[in-house]
């Protein structure tokens, strides 16, 4: 590695101790950006990725600090400047996209105070900077009018949100620019103009980026260079196309065989549908006080089938599963259950037809309670509906296997699992109760993309068994994965409604269309070789 | 560098056997709650055992009345010649019953009546809370007066005003608790199975508002013992001959220039027990706070 002059971004040896434990959470990394050029930065959750990017603004989080190493921006040694030093070279060298651009943006002021602020260069004129924060508004592709400046953070769209949120990084024109998973909690098609932008705004400007994530689909189509962090360590480094092409470490390529792909045929071929399918919704309606969310919805789940819901945040796709649960009462329109229809709220329900029909919902960190060992999660719901049993061991035991986790995992709490052993254990105490249709909200994307692949292998697992899913998700490649049929939803009706093969290959509506052009398509060029 | 499929499982083995503390055991960890722990402590001992290691009886007559220095009458006698130091050790056990059972019982029904207006919400909710804000705009100590002067003083009706008047202050601390726990997904999930109402709510809901609810519990026995003593001083709590120390304070307040005692000696203990019983609060809320943000120290 030579110096030049091109090279913005110079991390050398950085370790970050946590305090006050002296453990290490970052360890003897090294990475270098080049000018207009980012850096994908992938890992899974824990991995030190979040630690990492921060310590290149010099920031350490609560209980963390950096041990040793250079972190040098543009020639700079940030880690021997003082606090006052730092801070005027923050949103000026150094710039940083947070995860969620509904706190990052202070709610009480208005995106112009918010855009001017940001640029705190005492030099400049107040006509100077209004120039600028208009300049940057346009080059994002927003609207630079005096009454979007007096907006509001809430009266924008999680994509404008966004949007502001990388004007007000580029408005100093920063060297390096730090980006942490600023397209989670963005649907598909925001992703890709918020992706758009990113690559286009750091080509213009020279700056060097480092884009943090977990999703390596993601990362594919933008970085031109990738590293990939496993506990605290650098595993992996390299031009994007070559570590894609030939992963060198084991679990590098574990990341990559993770990530769903676009197009597979479906799981299983759709077969003709019975007489009369296991779940029959027709003509439903669902609203909240006087909106109305969903309209003239007809969908069906046969017996050992999955059927998909896909739809954006908004599309009323999770209105639609929590329907069929029980949960939301404000429907009209017919649930049918094996030929029985079922009442709108869970108690008018029969204990049958509520021990056949099992919800697991989308976060697992909410949906166990803190305060119950695993073992009490499972028969709590089984003992309800089912009955005393007469071995509660074997209870638990077989569900958890069903679940692929040991039986051990019975006296455990909540808080002593990970995300995806949590979202197992919820599973497992859907399965507990030996349900016919079970209901998946979204229960993959609270996880990082390589529990996902586990969690999907288990669900088609269950499938194989005989279970119906209605697998509700944002994910166009996750259905293709796991589903036989999707509905699309889009603003409340099913836009698209067929076998997956179909759907995916040839589909028939516009919006289906885009939701698979902003997917990125990704495929790893290894998979042939294994 | 090893491979990456060995080390997580032992991670993950080395995480699983330890459990993030609890709240009474982190709240231990802080050195005021051992303060507090050892001050209430001497002071519930002297009010539990005080009566077994009394040297006379309570209303025996063993000295002139306010005279010190007798043989074998360590702080002299009363404004009747009772011993005081056997008052003083009879006295506190009455107190502490009177303040614990009211302090018990109004967070008890505060706890049901937050806990059902938080999760039922609706109509049942804006009664619940509505009658809870009429009751809170009577003050403490001049309504359970009220009630004592129109009834009179009877055991019974201390614990009960008491109690009562603990009641909105829990139940709204409990009803903020239990709309936070709602909204997570777990009570979703039993609504799902169709779990009755009451059971989620002692199962699913009870469960996790504790934290605020030993905080609540703390603050309403500090509370209890402080109106209690003011109730016995006033006249209104117990009476004559009961050797009660709020009690003994007002009969012997007169003779205090002479002999201190038997109102040093009660005010004394009721003030350390307020001091150890507040100290222990602070530190259970100190912890219950860590725990809710989810925050080691």
């Amino acid at each position: 590695m030579t110096r030049n002059e091109h090279t913005v971004l110079r991390v050398d040896d950085l370790t970050v101790i946590g305090r006050p434990s002296d453990v290490e959470i970052i360890s003897d990394v090294s990475i270098t950006v080049r000018r207009g050029e980012i850096l994908g930065l992938v890992g899974e959750s824990g991995s030190g990725k979040t630690t990492l990017g921060l310590s290149l603004l010099a920031h350490c989080k609560r209980a963390t600090q950096i041990a040793r190493g250079r972190v040098e921006v543009g020639g700079e040694d940030l880690a021997r400047l003082s606090e006052r030093q730092v801070r005027n070279l923050r949103g000026r060298a150094v710039a940083y996209i947070p995860q969620s651009p509904a706190s990052a943006l202070n709610p009480a002021l208005r995106l112009r105070t918010q855009l001017s602020e940001a640029l705190h260069d005492a030099a400049l004129s107040r006509a100077a900077v209004a120039e600028r924060v208009r300049e940057v508004l346009r080059e994002v592709a927003l609207p630079d009018d005096d009454r979007f400046l007096d907006r509001y953070p809430h009266q924008l769209s999680g994509g404008q949100q966004q949007r502001v949120a990388i004007a007000m990084a580029f408005v100093g024109r920063p060297e390096l620019i730090v980006l942490d998973e600023p397209t989670t909690g963005l649907d598909v098609t925001t992703q890709a103009h918020v992706l758009a932008t990113i690559r286009r705004m750091t080509r213009e400007y020279g700056t060097a980026g480092v884009y943090i994530s977990h999703d390596m689909a993601v990362v594919a189509d933008l970085a031109d260079e990738i590293a990939v962090m496993y506990r605290g360590d650098l595993v992996e480094r390299g031009r994007t196309d070559e570590v894609l092409a030939g992963p060198e470490h084991e679990y590098t390529r574990r990341l990559l065989s993770a990530v769903p792909l676009l197009r597979t045929d479906g799981h299983g071929e759709a077969e003709e549908p019975e007489e009369e399918p296991l779940l029959r919704v027709s003509g439903l309606a669902a609203g909240y006080g006087r909106t109305r969310v969903l309209e003239g919805i007809d969908v069906s789940v046969s017996r050992g089938e999955c059927v998909a819901l896909l739809g954006e945040s908004g599309s009323g796709k999770t209105t639609l599963s929590r329907s069929v649960a029980g949960l939301h009462h404000q429907f009209t329109g017919e649930v049918l259950f094996d030929g029985e229809p079922l009442a709108r709220s869970s108690y008018r329900r029969t204990a049958e037809q509520r021990r056949r029909v099992q919800y697991v919902f989308q976060n697992p960190y909410e949906a166990l309670n803190p305060r119950k060992r695993v073992r009490d999660q499972i028969l709590g719901p089984y003992r309800h509906l089912v009955g005393r049993p007469a071995d509660p061991d074997a209870v638990v035991a077989e569900a958890l296997e069903r679940a692929a986790l040991p039986a051990s995992y019975a006296d455990r709490f909540p808080e002593q699992l990970s995300g995806g052993e949590r979202q197992r254990v919820c599973i497992a105490r859907a399965v507990a109760t030996k349900p016919d249709l079970m209901v998946c909200d979204e229960i993959t994307s609270a996880l990082d993309v390589s529990v996902q692949a586990e969690i999907v292998t288990l669900l088609r697992n269950l499938q194989d068994e005989g279970m119906a899913l209605l697998f509700v998700t944002h994910n166009i490649a996750l259905v293709s994965n796991i589903a036989q049929r999707v509905a699309v939803l889009n603003k409340g009706r099913i836009v698209e409604y067929g076998p997956v093969g179909r759907v995916m290959s040839e589909p028939g509506h516009e919006y289906t269309r885009a939701l698979i052009a902003d997917t990125p398509d990704f495929r790893p060029s290894f998979a042939a070789a294994e | 560098m090893s491979g990456p499929t060995t080390e997580p499982e032992v991670g993950k083995a080395a995480k699983a056997s330890r459990r993030r503390p609890g709240l009474l055991r982190t709240a231990w960890g802080f050195g005021r709650t051992k303060v507090g722990v050892a001050l209430a402590g001497i002071i519930v001992l002297i009010a539990v055992a005080g009566p077994f290691v009394a040297p006379y009886e309570p209303t025996e007559f063993v000295a002139m009345p306010y005279e010190t220095g007798v043989e074998g009458v360590v702080f002299g006698g009363d404004n009747l010649g009772r011993d005081v130091l056997t008052r003083f050790l009879w006295g506190g056990w009455t107190l502490l019953l009177l303040a614990v059972s009211a302090a018990g019982l109004g967070v008890a029904v505060g706890t049901v009546v937050g806990i059902v207006a938080g999760y039922r919400r609706g109509w049942l909710d804006d009664v619940l809370m509505r009658f809870n804000d009429v009751l809170l705009a009577f003050p403490q100590l001049i309504a359970a007066l009220l009630v004592m002067s129109i009834i009179g003083p009877k055991v019974w009706l201390i614990v009960a005003v008491i109690a009562v008047s603990h009641v909105p202050r829990v139940a709204r601390v409990i009803r903020e608790a239990t709309r936070k726990v709602i909204e997570q997904d777990f009570v979703k999930a039993a609504e799902a199975i169709g779990l009755p109402r009451w059971r989620i709510m002692a199962v699913e809901i009870l469960p996790n508002v504790t934290s605020p609810l030993l905080v609540e519990l703390g603050l309403r026995l500090t509370y209890s013992i402080g109106v209690v003593a003011v109730l016995g001083f006033l006249g209104m709590g117990l009476q004559p001959p009961t050797a009660d120390w709020g009690l003994m304070i007002n009969e012997t307040r007169q003779g205090m220039a002479v002999q201190p005692w038997p109102v040093v000696l009660p005010v004394t203990a009721i003030a350390v027990l307020t001091i150890g019983a507040n100290l222990i609060t602070d530190g259970l809320s100190r912890a219950a706070i860590g725990i809710d943000r989810g925050v080691e120290k």
